[in-house]
């Protein structure tokens, strides 16, 4: 899943441009001439430097992160879902194209604790309506599902976010 | 909120120009100033509307390890445990859920041998297994929230 060659492709100016903007770029006219002055490179490199890192998918994109909790978005369950290896290439994006769906993930099963190979982040405003969102997705998977369940969070105990930091190890 | 700033958190969710005065470039696009941009982007950051701003990574490309790791852990052992395992720097977040397997968190390091390494400090310092989750493959990760 991770790959010697994809850090290889990061060089240390691309690295420092990552640690320097990942808490987020200011809310002022020119924010990547900040980063440019951070940096201790020109703003044209830093734009250069941004759109390559865009195009190989290093960067998703650049943008605004909305905040669900704040939005009213108040209910995350964590749906799993126990269908067969070989159809899962199938079902999983099929999960994708709903509209409160907002990861799908094929993750390890640990038999017979632990089932589920098909996650699916599920969100919503009231317990009614994120149960609903799963009697959908019961729906559209119909016969393939063996077994499923929703783990709804009762309590957030950290939060601190992905950090990548300067020790490389 | 209103339309304006409902416009506006759809229209940053679709990406954001790589120029020199990008703000600008947006606020056209709404028919509004940048100055009143600027402006509301700081009033949703205050009211945490918005949880940030800027170039969202794919973290696997970034060639570092992360994992989603889940615990089955004793009512009574909950709290101790949580503690043990926020003290890792590795864990990035963790979350309380409803079921037998009651802890969840995602461990995230700079190499997998890290990972690997944070996985056995937390199990022997907790005495409880781990169950190690990483994404296998990625269906759908969604980046557009429209409000």
């Amino acid at each position: 899943m991770t790959s010697a060659a994809s850090m290889a492709d990061i060089d240390n100016i691309d690295h420092a441009l990552i640690i320097a903007s990942q808490a987020g770029l200011p809310l002022t006219p020119d924010p990547y001439k900040y980063l440019a002055e951070k940096l201790d490179i020109s703003a044209s490199e830093v734009m250069q430097r941004l759109q390559a890192m865009q195009e190989r998918g290093i960067i998703r994109r650049i943008g605004l992160v909305p905040n669900h909790y704040t939005l009213g978005y108040t209910h995350n369950g964590m749906s799993v879902w126990d269908v067969p290896d070989e159809r899962i290439h199938i079902l999983g994006p099929k999960l994708g194209t709903l509209p409160f769906v907002s990861h799908c993930y094929r993750r390890p099963r640990y038999l017979p604790d632990w089932p589920y190979n098909l996650f699916a982040m599920v969100h919503g405003r009231s317990r009614a309506e994120t149960d609903a969102q799963v009697a959908e997705i019961l729906q559209l998977l119909g016969d393939e599902v063996r077994a499923y369940d929703v783990l709804y969070s009762t309590r957030i105990l950290k939060k601190t976010g992905l950090r990548l930091t300067n020790n490389k190890g | 909120m209103d339309e304006i700033d409902r416009a506006i958190i759809n229209t940053l969710q679709d990406g954001f120009p790589i120029c020199a005065y990008p703000f600008a470039v947006v606020a056209t696009q709404l028919g509004i100033t940048e100055d009143d941009l600027l402006q509301r982007l700081k009033t949703m950051q205050e009211k945490k509307i918005m949880t940030r701003f800027g170039p969202l990574f794919h973290a696997e490309r970034l060639g570092g390890a992360i994992s989603l790791v889940a615990m089955r852990i004793a009512e009574k052992d909950f709290d101790t445990v949580a503690e043990q395992v926020n003290a890792h720097s590795e864990v990035a977040h963790n979350y309380q859920r409803e079921h037998e397997f009651n802890m969840w968190f995602v461990l995230a390091t700079a190499t997998e041998q890290q990972l690997q390494d944070a996985l056995q400090s937390i199990e022997r310092k907790t005495g409880y297994p781990v169950y190690n989750m990483p994404k296998l493959e990625e269906y759908y990760l969604k980046l557009r929230f429209i409000v």
